[in-house]
């Protein structure tokens, strides 16, 4: 059942993921397109249908290569977003990322002067990793040695490693030799500029995270959870943070080229959050994330390869906006749409309860009152009376009774006055008789004034599942036999104020 | 200064090894514990006897939870000696239980009561292993143990107060430790999960297990520990409940800081129960 589910979910986000891209796609396809209508000199050229076959088809080496090593980043940093989110260090990532940049400057001075290939990326990537590892280092020491907290030295360490960064890159496009057009690809991506080792490279790297993630998973989920509880287990706390912490490394590292470091963060995130609300357990949101993600990198890689004045970065993040913004409202656990359902369903609910009560309430007062007929067989309960019991205005009351007529609960006669079925009876009982176990309990066991009550079980006694109000019957003393309900604690308003007709 | 709970001549001898079934449970020596540069537990000395029900007390920023941590090893010690059952507490881990505060996690987090009470399984489960059927067996009869087995399914979030704390219990519970260190399991829970928590803990003391608690409610105490420690940053007094937990004993440890409504309370129940 909950497979299926889970099934569903995934394919439902597929679709969302790809919809839209195509939708956005296809209204400009008009001759105007082809003019050049820029404003900047980033122009977008409409493509032409057959470069469109040329890349759905994936029939170019370079397009399936491209495509194949985005996708298997987006999976992987979907996978450890999945962890870094859910142990609150979704910014670490985003801070490592900026800190790569003067790495890869460096690594490319350093190998030019040494005459090497400075565009080796490889070389550009461990420079990379070197002072990432350094910004991190430095945020740990921020964060341990002061008394600024983690979002300064996040801040902190983040803008001063980028801007070291810039600083080297202007230093290196002015040398001699070497030849730095193109760096600057790693500050917005482009994934049209991956070769097929790099790809290669990508690949190996991402499976090391994805298996990692995998094995790991029950370690990492408790790191996440419950750090203190991991700790007094014995598990290295220290050593499983620096592992996730590698993760994202690895998976920055990987991105750089593709997705480009100030964006590396959005495809950590977002993925990550838009699984969230699709499910409730961790390693369905883990999957969704890593599917999430793949298919962003994916879908935007191959927009960037149509559009190849679009940077890839930026094309992957809006794809996986999408994903996130349709997740975010249709999720199946904790989207908006299911929740304000939910709300609703809630809500009439309450005012269900609310109306079946009062009827209860006006026929136990008439009860005592004449002690003949009580119950269903009891006479039909006036508008007025009804109105009397609770703060109702006419409208909403009259939409009230009209609800729950419809759901079998009252029958209308023709002057307008209700009278309960059976069911409705039933359900009256049950509603005052929790109701008033609440307002026992609460008396008993919280020192609340028996007048202050009311109000506080009303919102309770409504989302109270049956053992609880076992458990709440097995403290209370025992009520009459013949009454279904035992007496509220407080006069009742519909016993205070009797009908006036 | 040195404080023996039950006064009898249970200590341990370093010089023999100890033996695993008579060992004392806990044994802590002169252990001082610092946060940067201010200390929180001054040379705190005593020693627990086996299966009994023992009762932290003491107010706000005493050091409860920093006793029961550096217990546990999750902060370090400035000086000073824990020994459980005769050994550190690192060779002894599998013989204790913990029940961490319930908000020291985030209860959103995307896991089920189930999920949470298995984690007492993962160190026998071991490195990269699943939860298989086995070990989810194990911690449904947990959850079944703590009354709570119906929810196992749901979300944590989706728990009350009380069902989180005994979701927290079980995952201790699993462990089937020989000493358990709970932080405040009473604290904003329900009637009915409290007596449900204290039957628990009755049943583990009648097999012989020793209970560690972090408690705040100075009127329940004399009813659930046989001992108590008093805690102020430094033992204030340890011992059997009757001799220890008297009005002038709570207010060294309280100072100002025990109101004169917890005192007219404490007076009103030793009148009206003088058997304690």
């Amino acid at each position: 059942m909950t497979s299926v589910r889970r099934r569903l979910a995934i394919a439902l986000i597929t679709i969302a993921v790809t919809c839209p891209s195509l939708a956005i796609a296809a209204p400009g396809a008009g001759p105007a397109a082809a003019e050049h209508r820029s404003i900047t000199d980033r122009s977008v050229d409409w493509p032409t249908w057959h470069q469109w076959r040329r890349v759905l088809l994936l029939q170019d080496y370079n397009t399936r290569v491209v495509l194949l090593g985005t996708t298997l980043l987006g999976l992987a940093a979907g996978a450890v977003g999945n962890f870094t989110l859910l142990r609150k260090r979704a910014l670490m990532g985003d801070a490592l990322s900026h800190a790569t940049l003067p790495g890869v400057g460096l690594a490319f001075v350093l190998v030019t002067l040494a005459g090497g290939d400075g565009k080796s990326l490889p070389l550009l990537l461990a420079g990379a990793a070197v002072t990432g590892m350094l910004g991190l280092a430095a945020i740990l020491f921020i964060r341990n040695a002061t008394r600024l907290k983690e979002d300064a030295a996040l801040g902190i360490v983040l803008s001063v490693f980028f801007g070291a960064g810039v600083a080297v890159l202007g230093v290196a496009q002015q040398m001699k030799t070497g030849h730095a057009a193109g760096l600057e690809a790693f500050i917005y991506g482009k994934a049209a500029s991956m070769g097929a080792l790099d790809a290669e490279l990508i690949g190996i790297a991402a499976l090391i995270a994805a298996v990692v993630c995998v094995l790991l998973f029950k370690e990492l989920r408790l790191l996440c959870f419950d750090e203190a509880f991991a700790g007094s287990r014995g598990y290295p706390v220290f050593v499983l943070d620096a592992v996730l912490m590698i993760l994202v490394v690895m998976v920055t590292l990987i991105g750089l080229q593709a997705v480009g470091l100030i964006l590396m963060v959005a495809l950590l995130v977002v993925p990550a959050a838009a699984a969230r609300f699709w499910t409730e357990r961790m390693s369905t949101m883990a999957a969704i994330s890593a599917a999430i993600g793949a298919a962003s990198a994916l879908v935007g890689a191959a927009m960037s390869a149509l559009f190849p004045r679009l940077p890839s970065g930026a094309m992957i993040v809006l794809v996986a906006t999408c994903a996130f913004l349709l997740s975010m409202f249709l999720g199946t656990e904790r989207g908006v749409v299911v929740r304000t359902v939910r709300g609703r369903r809630l809500r009439k609910k309450i005012h269900r309860d609310h109306l079946l009560r009062a009827l209860y309430e006006v026929l136990e007062a008439r009860a005592a009152a004449e002690p003949v007929a009580g119950g269903e067989q009891a006479a039909p309960v006036t508008v007025a009376e009804l109105a009397s019991a609770r703060s109702w205005n006419p409208g909403q009351l009259g939409r009230l009774i009209r609800f729950a007529d419809a759901r079998g609960l009252v029958r209308t006669d023709h002057e307008g006055r209700v009278r309960l079925t059976p069911e409705g009876y039933r359900a009256a009982v049950k509603v005052t008789y929790d109701h008033r176990l609440w307002e026992l309990f609460l008396t008993h066991y919280a020192d609340i004034a028996p007048s202050q009550v009311d109000r506080g079980a009303d919102a309770i006694e409504h989302v109270l599942d049956a053992d609880m109000i076992a458990e709440l019957e097995s403290l209370l003393p025992d009520h009459e036999q013949e009454k279904p309900v035992p007496p509220s604690l407080h006069p009742t308003q519909a016993a205070a104020s009797p009908a006036t007709n | 200064m040195s404080v023996t709970l039950d006064g009898s001549s249970t200590h341990v001898d370093s010089g023999n090894p100890p033996d695993h079934s008579t060992a004392t449970p806990l044994v802590v020596r002169d252990l001082t514990v610092a946060y940067q540069r201010k200390p929180v537990l001054w040379d705190v000395s005593f020693e627990l006897p086996r299966g009994k029900l023992v009762g932290v007390i003491g107010p706000n920023g005493a050091g409860k939870s920093t006793l029961i941590k550096a217990v546990l090893d999750l902060v370090p010690s400035a000086s000073g000696q824990v020994l459980v059952f005769g050994k550190p507490y690192r060779k002894n881990r599998h013989r204790v239980g913990y029940v961490p505060q319930r908000e020291s996690v985030d209860w959103d987090f995307p896991v089920s009561a189930v999920d949470v009470v298995a984690m007492g399984l993962y160190g026998r489960i071991g490195w990269c292993r699943p939860v298989t059927r086995k070990y989810r067996q194990l911690a449904l009869a947990a959850l079944a143990r703590v009354g709570i087995a119906e929810l196992a399914n749901r979300q944590i979030s989706h728990l009350s107060g009380g069902q989180q704390q005994r979701t927290f219990l079980a995952r201790a519970l699993v462990q089937n430790a020989d000493l358990y260190l709970m932080d405040e399991p009473f604290a904003a829970v329900d009637a009915a999960t409290e007596r449900a928590i204290v039957e628990i803990l009755h049943e583990l003391r009648r097999a012989g297990k020793t209970m560690v608690v972090v408690h705040h409610d100075l009127q329940t105490v004399p009813e659930y520990f046989d001992h108590v420690i008093l805690l102020n940053m430094r033992v204030v007094a340890a011992g059997a409940t009757r001799d220890v937990f008297t009005n002038e004993n709570l207010q060294k440890t309280y100072g100002g800081k025990l109101t004169l409504l917890d005192q007219a309370a404490e007076a009103m129940r030793r009148e009206g129960a003088p058997s304690g």
